[in-house]
């Protein structure tokens, strides 16, 4: 691989690894209250999958870089320009509806590129897609159901479900926008090309919007920049929070 | 690289003995985490070892124990390498460790893991009783690996190791 294309690598992985760290992060926000014990321990468990793929991805971000960085320097030490996920990723938990309605957004991406990954001529990428979508499946049950579940239930449910996709739905063209990065490693057959994932999803989205009774934004302002380090208010606060201890006490463990 | 190394085969025993620290009764060996053993350039043993979820807290400490032991047995030094060439599957599973699974109160993964019959709703064998009349409560459970499901005939709520 020459020194270009591992850089595109590098700067990849830090994306999709950074979008994992920081669901992962929003997700473990709701440890204690959620609704129910039920539901607190499935977005724990959800959240810990996408943590244990966060940490997969981040530790060959570091390998490919070459520089020494492992997965908890790439965590705790770099500032917000430096993190690279999506702007759905970082967004508030809001309400119950907002959090899975983001999930919800995420499942059916990741299921996608995860199947894509799957095929990868990177190897260690190839094992992460084909792991991470055994988990993803499950995952997608969750947050498709309750979508599901939310959209056909009470007047309440519908009006909050119908506003956390209002809410979120700008920042769903993120996800399918590739700049130079993506192009070149989907041209190296590293991972797949993000628009050709893009009316897959919406396809599985408009249906089980449908059968939900919910409806989909015609058109929206789509917002970017989380790829390139531009971010929205919220992550600030967020990585305030995650990196507190190491920015304390630097260097600490235990 | 030798191929026979005498340490091996009490090496496979050793490790037959270091326990899941969720699922005390089942072992790295039952649940098919290790897929292999290699005497390493320098003479040390290397046990590669894959992991069942990707954020399973127990890795960590399932290395460390499986060190221990091997230290402890007099077969160090080793180490342990992380091997996620292929993912872990339930499939891997020995059948011993799906009975003592059972048989500790875990309702065993039903069939093959093919991607299709995820969750069961109802059917899953009720470990306490062996009864059949059983419905699940949530698809995710005390760990990553497991959905908790209820017997309608001893009415006790159980955990399902689910397929993966």
């Amino acid at each position: 691989m020459d020194k270009a294309l591992q850089d595109s690598l590098f700067t990849y992985l830090l994306r999709l690894g950074d979008s994992q760290l920081v669901l992962s992060h929003r997700l473990s926000e709701w440890c204690g209250h959620a609704p129910e014990l039920e539901l607190d321990i499935a977005l724990a468990n959800i959240g810990l999958d996408i943590l244990g793929q966060a940490r997969t991805l981040l530790t060959l971000a570091g390998e490919v870089e070459g520089l020494g960085r492992d997965e908890d320097r790439l965590a705790y030490q770099r500032g917000e320009r430096e993190f690279k996920n999506l702007l759905l990723c970082e967004q508030p938990n809001g309400d119950f509806a907002q959090t899975l309605v983001r999930q919800w957004f995420m499942d059916h991406y990741h299921q996608l590129l995860f199947t894509g990954l799957s095929q990868s001529g990177c190897a260690p990428l190839a094992a992460f897609g084909v792991k991470s979508l055994k988990e993803v499946n499950y995952h997608l049950r969750f947050s498709s159901g309750w979508v599901q579940r939310l959209g056909l239930g009470t007047e309440e449910s519908a009006r909050r479900t119908q506003a956390a996709i209002d809410e979120l739905w700008r920042f769903t063209g993120e996800l399918f926008v590739s700049d130079q990065v993506e192009d070149a490693l989907a041209a190296a057959g590293i991972i797949p090309e993000l628009s050709a994932l893009a009316p897959r999803w919406a396809g599985r989205i408009a249906e089980q919007a449908g059968q939900a009774a919910l409806t989909l934004p015609e058109r929206a302002a789509y917002r970017q920049g989380g790829k390139q380090g531009l971010h929205t208010e919220h992550l600030g606060y967020l990585l305030a929070e995650m990196q507190s201890l190491q920015r304390s006490y630097p260097n600490m463990s235990w | 690289m030798q191929i026979s190394d005498h340490r091996l085969p009490r090496c496979w025993e050793v490790l037959k003995t270091v326990t899941d620290p969720e699922i005390p009764a089942l072992s790295v060996t039952d649940l098919g985490m290790i897929r292999g053993v290699d005497v390493a350039s320098d003479g040390s043993l290397c046990i590669r070892l894959t992991p069942t979820y990707s954020g399973c807290p127990a890795t960590d400490m399932l290395e460390a124990d499986i060190l221990g032991a091997l230290d402890g047995a007099g077969l160090g030094p080793a180490r342990v390498q992380l091997d996620l060439s292929e993912a872990w599957t339930t499939d891997w599973m020995s059948a011993d460790g799906k009975r003592k699974l059972r048989e500790y109160g875990i309702a065993p993964p039903q069939g093959p893991a093919c991607g299709q019959y995820l969750i069961p709703s109802d059917g899953v064998p009720c470990p306490q009783c062996g009864g059949g009349h059983t419905r699940l409560l949530s698809e995710f459970g005390s760990t990553a690996c497991k959905a908790q499901y209820q017997c309608r005939d001893c009415l006790e709520p159980f955990d399902y190791f689910k397929c993966i």
